[in-house]
This record gives C-alpha cells, structure tokens and sequence, in this order.
C-alpha cells in the first residue's frame, strides 16, 4: 500500500516571530526554517507503517517555493522513499490551504496512494484546513487529530482528540488522516541517513502544470502584533494571593 | 445576508455557552439559522430557540450526527448552503474537522478561528501561535468560518425563534463510529469557565496533579493543563490549553509550574487576570502575569486550597 505524507516547510518552532511595524506582514529574514512538526509527525508515522511491513511505499510531497527542497530532503532522511516538490513561484509563497488541497487531490490522481497523512496545522497560518479539503474534494473518508492509527485490511481506525476526551472510528480506505503531536515522537535522521536521502529520488514539477487555478481567496490587508500584556507585581505570600483571587473575580 | 451557524451539541444536548457566542458573532453578519445536527434533536432545538440573536433553528437527524462524523455533517451543511451567504461554526473540534471539507466542497477557502469582525467578508484572526493578527478579506461568494468563542460574549436567552425540520441527504458511509472516551466532570466547561486553574510539567506527576485539580474545585474552577503536562500523561487531552489546544480567556487564569512557552500563551494570554505560581523567578510566565508568586507550588497550592475551603 502507497502512503502519501504531505510536508510543509514552515518558521522554526523556536523562532518568535514578529508583525513588521508598517504593518506588511511578519518579518522572515534570515529566520531559521524547518519542517512543519505535525508533518513530521505523520511522516514518522508513514515510515513506522512501512517498517511494520503494512506500507510499501512512503511519499513524501510539498507544495511550495524551491527551497522546499530541503525539506523534502529532510523526509527523506527520515525514511520516505522518494518525494515530490510541486513548485510555485516566488510570489505564491503563501499558497492557501484550498490551493494546496486541490493539488495534492491531482497529485493523488497520478500516485494513486491508499492513505495520505498530513498534519494537523501548519503552525504559520495556523489554518488547519488542509487534510479535511483533500478529502472532501476526493470524496475520501477524513480523520483529524488522529493520535492513533492502525490500519487493517481496507480500513482505517483511528483515536481521535476531539472535546471531552478521545473518539475512535474507523475509516473506509482510501482516507486522508491528519495527525496531532501525541501519536508518535519523531526519530532524528542519523547521519549516514542524511547522506543516503541524498540519492533518493526527488522529482521537481511546475504546479503551474496542473492547471489549477491557485490564486488566493483571502488579500491581507493588515498584519500587526496583539495587545501585549505587561509583566505585574511579584507577590509575597499566600494570603495577597487570595486577596487578588477575589479583586480579580469581583471586578469582572 | 443570511447566516447558517452550526450549533455546538454533545451527547444530544446543545452546548449552550458555546453556540450562545457562536450566535453573538454570526449576528453581526446576517440573520442567523442555527442548525442543529444530533439523531434526536428536539432537546437541543428547543433550547436553541430561546438564544437571542437567532432568527430560525433547522433540525436535522440522522444516526450518524450523534458523533460529530464529518463526511456525514458536511454532505448535511453543502445542501442547506445555497441559501446563505455566510456559513459559521465555533471553533470546536467538531466544527473544526468539518468546516474545512465543507468549505472545499464549496470551492471556497476556509477562515479560520476569527477573533473579530470588521464586515461581511473582512475578519482578524490570529497566525504564529497569536503572535500576530492578520486583518483579511475575502472573495468568495460564501464564507465559511469558525469564530473563536472566548473571543466574542455570548448571547442571551430570551429568544423564540421557530423551529423547522429538513432532511438530512444520504450519508456517504465513509466511516463508522466505533467508541468515545469522554470523561464525565461535574467541572465548568475550561471554554466557558469564569476561572481556570492550570498546570504545567512542574507539577511533576499525574498523581500530584491532584493538587491542581483540588484548587480548582476549591474555586469553583475549570482544570487546564500545559501541552509538557499533557505530553508527559499528567493530564487528559481534552484539558490540553495553548495553540494546538483550546483557547481560553476567563475571568481569572491561575498558571501553577507552567514556564509559560508561546504556543501556552497563545491560549490564555487573553485572560482579564493572570496569577502564576513558579518556583522559577525567570519564568517566562512572570513576563505575561498580573500577579506572581516565586514559590514551591507543593507548598503553596496545598496551603492556598485549605484556606479557601476554610473561607467558605
């Protein structure tokens, strides 16, 4: 069975990032970038199936501008076996999730995987959008914040963290998944690893070659930092604590 | 223009606080339908019809909304969606897991997770862990949205909206509930909650998140929890608070050995009152809280609890 795991490159996790003052955007010069960490989640998972003998191939595929590439380099360190860059030009770096959907849904199309795993969220946009697209636009069975998932014959069941708790269901494969941080912890890729991903297969296509039309349904208008808040007094003991408990929950 | 909001139900009952703030931020688009989707709905409708702000409550049943299935819910919105101009959700998980599909079944982009609105296609919402707030627009005929629920106050109860039924289309059969495990907690819902008492990795251990959750009943409070503490197995998932998890913005939030790393804050940071308990003076916590008290939290949390039931 043919997995398709979708990756995005994002800011670093660590990197705090910061609305520009005229109000443009945020500013992304020479910050560090890496591979979106749910995305790695579902590709660790990807590769898991493969070792258990369940997959027999694990694609890795990114939508985005050239320097993807690393990314990509990256998923295949850690285990996918080839990958695929739909590559968009300079000016559509900010791809929406809708864009993205309907060309993983043509990619699908060629490849003909039986599941494909995504992340929940790219921690960019924070849109959380793009698993449940695909397979909408697939007419796919869709699981969100799987943190379980075990596939058996021709489907799928998954744990899902939903409101309250935990919901499992089990899905009609083929199936688009997207994985929440709970169901596996990535392995670091080792060196020689590292070495070898780079003689695996990467395949550059034009995305302009599926002839969708990508151009964005959202313009921002503006982008500017939240109301901060400032660091308050330092208390000395329990009792001012109850003191302020109560002030707080009075004056609202 | 006209408004289709999802309304927010669980085990058959509609959650009203939810849905009440829901409504508040449909309003300001259009007139609002609230929907309500549950394989018994007469419950849920009748108290539905009485939040203000909402114009028209459309009951669908089928057995497969009880579970919040989303290739089910979203074939069920598609059809109502002609008739509207804006479709909206809360930002539940429910909601947040079939909005999308049904945005891309509309050919339209999704917006997620709005925090205020400006008009009718212009919405902020909030990108990098909330570390900045996007101003967008939209162009496409319908929108479709979730808005996030502490971020608009809810609507009151005074209403008497007519209640009509539609059918629900065919279910596509493309995935089976199996089984949920939902905690049952006679606690106020961490999303609606007045106050919330969190914890974090330094509380060490699932047993003595104990102590968290004793103050917090002390309080009257909702119990939340840092992803570390979640991660490590001190806390369920569901009390997971933060970007990946559920946003809050109560009237007091009590942070106990949390650091206070920027996907928490993107969760809490819009409480009115931020007390937080830290042995560590350099917190980061301490940075964002109105009030900080450096000291062993097995001390402190204990003694806190006491005095509280004592007060009473």
């Amino acid at each position: 069975m043919k997995v398709l795991v979708a990756v995005k490159r994002v800011v670093d996790p660590s990197v705090r990032v910061r609305a520009k003052q005229d109000g443009s955007g945020v500013d992304l010069a020479n910050v560090k970038m890496s591979i979106n960490p749910f995305d790695e989640v579902a590709l660790e998972q990807a590769v898991r199936l493969k070792e258990a003998g369940v997959a027999s191939e694990v694609v890795a595929v990114s939508i985005g501008v050239r320097e993807a590439q690393e990314t990509l380099r990256t998923a295949l360190a850690m285990g996918a076996d080839r990958a695929i860059l739909l590559e968009v030009l300079e000016g559509q770096r900010d791809i929406e999730p809708l864009s993205v959907a309907k060309l993983l849904a043509a990619l699908v199309g060629q490849e003909q995987p039986r599941l494909v795993l995504v992340g929940k969220q790219a921690i960019d946009n924070d849109m959380n959008a793009t698993g449940q697209m695909l397979a909408g636009l697939l007419g796919w069975a869709q699981a969100t914040y799987a943190s379980k998932l075990e596939l058996a014959g021709d489907s799928a069941v998954t744990t899902q963290e939903v409101d309250g708790g935990l919901r499992k269901v089990k899905l009609k494969l083929p199936a688009v998944v997207s994985v929440d941080l709970r169901l596996n912890e990535p392995r670091y890729a080792s060196l020689m690893n590292i070495m070898k991903a780079k003689k695996k297969p990467l395949d550059v296509k034009s995305a302009a070659d599926f002839g969708i039309d990508v151009a964005p349904r959202l313009t921002v208008l503006k982008t500017y930092e939240p109301a901060g808040r400032k660091a308050g007094t330092k208390l000395a003991s329990v009792d001012d604590l109850i003191q302020k408990l109560k002030s707080g929950l009075e004056v609202s | 223009m006209a408004v289709l909001l999802i309304g927010a139900v669980a085990d058959g009952q509609l959650v009203l606080d939810t849905t009440a703030r829901a409504a508040a931020a449909a309003r300001q688009l259009g007139e609002v339908t609230l929907l309500i989707m549950s394989p018994n709905a007469d419950t849920a409708a009748a108290a539905a019809a009485e939040i203000d702000e909402v114009s028209n409550v459309l009951v669908c049943e089928h057995s497969s909304f009880g579970h919040d299935m989303a290739e089910a819910s979203a074939a069920a919105i598609v059809s109502l969606a002609p008739n509207y101009s804006h479709v909206v959700g809360p930002t539940t998980s429910a909601a947040k897991s079939i909005l999308p599909r049904v945005a891309a079944l509309l050919d339209v982009m999704l917006i997620s997770d709005v925090i205020r609105i400006h008009d009718q296609a212009t919405f902020d919402r909030p990108v990098y862990a909330g570390s900045a707030i996007q101003t967008i627009k939209s162009r496409d005929l319908v929108k479709v949205l979730t808005v996030r629920t502490s971020a608009f106050q809810a609507a009151g109860r005074n209403g008497v909206a007519e209640i009509e039924r539609v059918h629900a289309v065919e279910d596509p059969g493309l995935s089976e509930w199996i089984e949920d495990n939902i905690a049952v907690v006679d606690r106020p819902e961490l999303t609606s909650a007045r106050i919330v008492v969190s914890g974090g990795r330094g509380v060490g251990s699932q047993d003595s998140f104990s102590a968290i959750t004793r103050l917090a009943d002390s309080l009257g409070a909702a119990v939340g929890a840092s992803r570390a503490a979640v991660d490590a197995g001190y806390a369920p998932n569901d009390w997971q608070i933060g970007q990946t998890g559920k946003i809050v913005a109560p009237d007091v939030y009590v942070a106990i050995g949390i650091s206070g790393a920027i996907q928490h804050l993107a969760g809490m940071k819009d409480s009115k009152v931020i007390i937080a308990i830290n042995k560590d003076e350099e917190a980061p916590i301490f940075q964002i809280a109105d009030y900080g008290l450096v000291a062993d939290l097995f001390e402190v949390v204990p003694e806190l609890t006491e005095r509280l039931n004592g007060s009473r």
